[in-house]
């Protein structure tokens, strides 16, 4: 349980679907700001949809259930009555598994206009940009810092982008708007063993006591550098198990047969869930 | 053209004019100066006002005879078959006015929506009132003196055609009416007829104009005509770029635009014409441009259109000599009550020819953009090379983007390509982009200002701020 006094994202018995087809079947969770959580689990078990809901993706309807941000003080933000841009003002942040790119627009113009809304909860559309100066200095020092080559923000968002060249970019975007909690969508995935241990090294340095971290992943190599407090296991649109960072250890190591076996209800719903992605996936692969 | 106007004359029907030496020297205008010779503005055409604009500019007898051939194929010709629906009644346009009466109105006349897009782009006020037609002239010499006396030394030739007329004879008659001749469509026949002002640009061998010149240095009513005439000669190795019109909305009661541009890029010339126009939405924008491209020579236009009823509008580039080459990119943004026929024309005429052109349509509420582009290869040009890219982006299901590509190949060795794609803003970029804070208008107009940035990037530096700034106004107001 996270101590009193600290902010805090609570996620209360949540549902949600996707084209009628309910994916998150109560889901519990919450997450204080310095903590580092790990969510991990089989694939279609929810996991996405879960960081998807947090962010307020269109195609993913709440039925029931609320995501808040409370405050130090106790106050509390309903994050569902939020467009997601509103969401982002507000301090969360989804690292995507899959970012979309955005031909013609540069990775630097994007990020100043994203990092002026972010910083300026209450600006206006048309109000000044961050002034270019400040952007551009604290830019190149968060891409010296994370070992990122400068020719890098002049690319167009995404377009052309190596899996890897993706990947960075999101922690980029991650470390230049600091939220207070990021959802770090399979920050992993693609990457050579390499790649996987400069992101966790990436993450650990751009984390710290302000910022509450979701890590989805399959793999340990991502927490090596970030020990979890938790880690949760989903199964079937459900957190059916928590622990320690031993638990994702285990997960890695001999898979989720034991969580299956223990959880059988689970398990049912997982196998239906899976039939339902394959036959309609929300999200196309992008080149 | 010096007026004998006061401004406050209430009278806007007969317009004392003046000795005409002053046609094209803003700095001998002269509001107050009265002469004899009485100029009576009518609405309609016929041969009497096409002779009566003639005398009035006092032009030789070959120029005047050409208005009124014109006039006549123009009467012969039928409307285009292709486009959109042009709904103009020939006999209720005035065809010549005075800058004086085309000034009558008063900056409360100006409609808001045209204030509030000044103001957007920081137009500065003496540029407002010109470009809303409350103001005649804007006084520009002050920018231009100086690049004109640069120019001149290097035996460079830029004024306004109806000076070329009297000052460059011998150019004008080579060229003039050369490369659209009248007979080339309804509306080069009519432009012909009733043209006036425009552009006239000479730029002898060897010359290399480093800085875009702007019709904008020159400003004043009658450049900026509803039926002005430009013509661009490139002597052999010179080059130049042009920039014509500017970004602020160009408002006008007159309903017709047609205009005529004619460029010849002699042999290893280079030329670039960039055109950025946005039109008040009563506007029927009809214009002919055409180069021909010698041994060597590059011509490359790029058109950018906003606003308008309908603009129906095709680049072309004749490349008429071996290793000539053209390229035509052009944006078009298509709005509410808005159809831009708009796209290209590449003609390969001779060998080892190649061409490109680029299209990127936008279309939203309601807008229609079409995409209606001509390669043609004739016999024994032979490994002539084209390639046509046209993308339409289209920002809702009320809008509507069609192309029309028509290819003629009449040589085998040859390689010609082409790729069209439509696309929608996706529901995931948006989401993509708003996750990160920003707005969803500010993520459709990013979106939107990436799907152009390859155009924009070659405009010069102010003209892509101000296309930016554009897109940004047009874009407003279209989500949510």
């Amino acid at each position: 349980m996270t101590a009193a006094g600290q902010e805090k994202l609570v996620i209360s018995g949540l549902h949600a679907a996707v084209d009628g087809q309910e994916i998150l079947k109560g889901v519990d969770l919450e997450i204080g700001r310095g903590e580092i959580h790990a969510l991990m689990g089989p694939n279609g078990s929810g996991k996405s949809t879960l960081g998807y809901c947090i962010m307020g993706h269109p195609s993913y309807e709440v039925t029931a259930g609320s995501i808040e941000l409370v405050e130090a003080d106790g106050t509390r933000h309903d994050l569902l009555a939020m467009e997601p841009d509103q969401r982002a003002r507000a301090g969360v942040f989804l690292a995507f598994q899959r970012p979309m790119s955005i031909p013609g627009v540069r990775l630097a113009d994007f990020l100043r206009h994203a990092v002026t809304n972010v910083r300026n909860p209450d600006r206006k559309e048309g109000q000044e940009l961050m002034p270019m100066r400040d952007f551009r200095s604290e830019l190149k020092a968060k891409m010296a810092d994370l070992s990122i080559d400068t020719e890098f923000a002049r690319r167009y968002v995404n377009d052309g982008f190596s899996g890897g060249e993706m990947k960075r970019a999101e922690i980029l975007q991650l470390a230049m708007l600091r939220p207070k909690f990021a959802i770090l969508d399979e920050t992993d995935s693609g990457l050579d063993a390499d790649a996987v241990r400069l992101a966790s090294q990436s993450i650990a340095r751009i984390g710290g006591a302000e910022m509450g971290i979701l890590i989805i992943t399959h793999h340990e190599q991502l927490l090596e550098h970030n020990i979890p407090l938790r880690t949760h296991v989903m199964l079937g649109g459900r957190i059916v198990e928590s622990g320690g960072p031993e638990l994702a250890a285990e997960l890695h190591k001999r898979g989720y047969e034991r969580i299956r076996a223990a959880y059988p209800e689970a398990a049912a719903a997982e196998r239906s869930l899976q039939d339902a992605a394959t036959s309609n996936a929300p999200h196309p692969v992008t080149a | 053209m010096a007026t004998g106007l006061h401004p406050s004359s209430g009278d806007s029907s007969t317009i004392a004019i003046g000795s005409g030496d002053a046609i094209g020297d803003i700095n001998k205008y002269d509001f107050r100066t009265d002469s004899p010779a009485v100029f009576k503005a009518r609405r309609g055409i016929d041969a009497g006002i096409v002779a009566q604009i003639s005398e009035m500019k006092r032009e030789p007898a070959w120029m005047r005879d050409f208005r009124l051939k014109s006039l006549e194929i123009f009467n012969s010709k039928p409307m285009p078959h292709w486009g959109g629906d042009i709904a103009v009644n020939f006999q209720d346009i005035f065809y010549y006015l005075k800058p004086a009466e085309q000034q009558g109105k008063t900056w409360e006349e100006v409609p808001d929506a045209i204030k509030k897009t000044f103001d957007r782009l920081g137009i500065p006020e003496a540029e407002r009132k010109f470009l809303s037609g409350v103001k005649a002239q804007f006084e520009s010499e002050v920018v231009y003196g100086s690049l004109q006396e640069d120019l001149a030394k290097q035996g460079v030739i830029f004024t306004d055609t109806d000076t070329a007329v009297r000052e460059h004879p011998d150019l004008l008659r080579e060229y003039f009416g050369r490369i659209i001749p009248p007979t080339d469509n309804k509306f080069a026949a009519l432009n012909s007829a009733v043209w006036s002002g425009g552009s006239f640009i000479y730029v002898p061998k060897g010359v290399k104009i480093e800085f875009p010149l702007q019709a904008y240095f020159r400003i004043n009513a009658e450049s900026m005509g509803q039926f002005e005439r430009t013509l661009i000669i490139v002597d052999e190795g010179a080059q130049v770029h042009y920039v014509e019109g500017c970004t602020a909305p160009m408002y006008s009661t007159e309903s017709l635009h047609s205009a005529v541009v004619e460029i010849v890029v002699k042999k290893h010339g280079r030329c670039r014409y960039t055109t950025i126009q946005n039109w008040a939405n009563n506007i029927y924008n009809l214009v002919t441009k055409r180069a021909m491209a010698y041994e060597g020579a590059m011509m490359e236009w790029i058109d950018g259109n906003l606003g308008s009823h309908l603009t129906m509008k095709y680049p072309a580039v004749y490349m008429m000599e071996p290793g000539a080459r053209g390229e035509i990119l052009s944006i078009a943004f298509a709005s509410a009550g808005q159809h831009q026929d708009a796209g290209a024309k590449l003609v390969h005429a001779a060998p080892n020819t190649s061409g490109r052109i680029v299209s990127k349509s936008i279309s939203k509420n309601g807008g229609r953009a079409s995409y209606r582009g001509l390669v043609r290869v004739e016999p024994g040009a032979r490994k002539s090379r084209s390639s046509v890219v046209c993308d339409a982006l289209i920002l809702d299901d009320k809008s509507r983007s069609d192309t029309y590509p028509y290819i003629e190949i009449e040589e085998q060795d040859v390689s010609i390509g082409h790729e069209a794609s439509v696309s929608k803003i996706g529901e995931e970029q948006l989401f993509y982009l708003t996750s990160r804070g920003l707005t969803e208008a500010e993520a459709s107009t990013m979106i939107v200002s990436g799907f152009i940035e390859p155009l924009v990037k070659e405009l010069p530096m102010e003209y892509a701020v101000e296309m930016n700034r554009l897109i940004e106004l047009q874009m407003e107001g279209s989500v949510g």
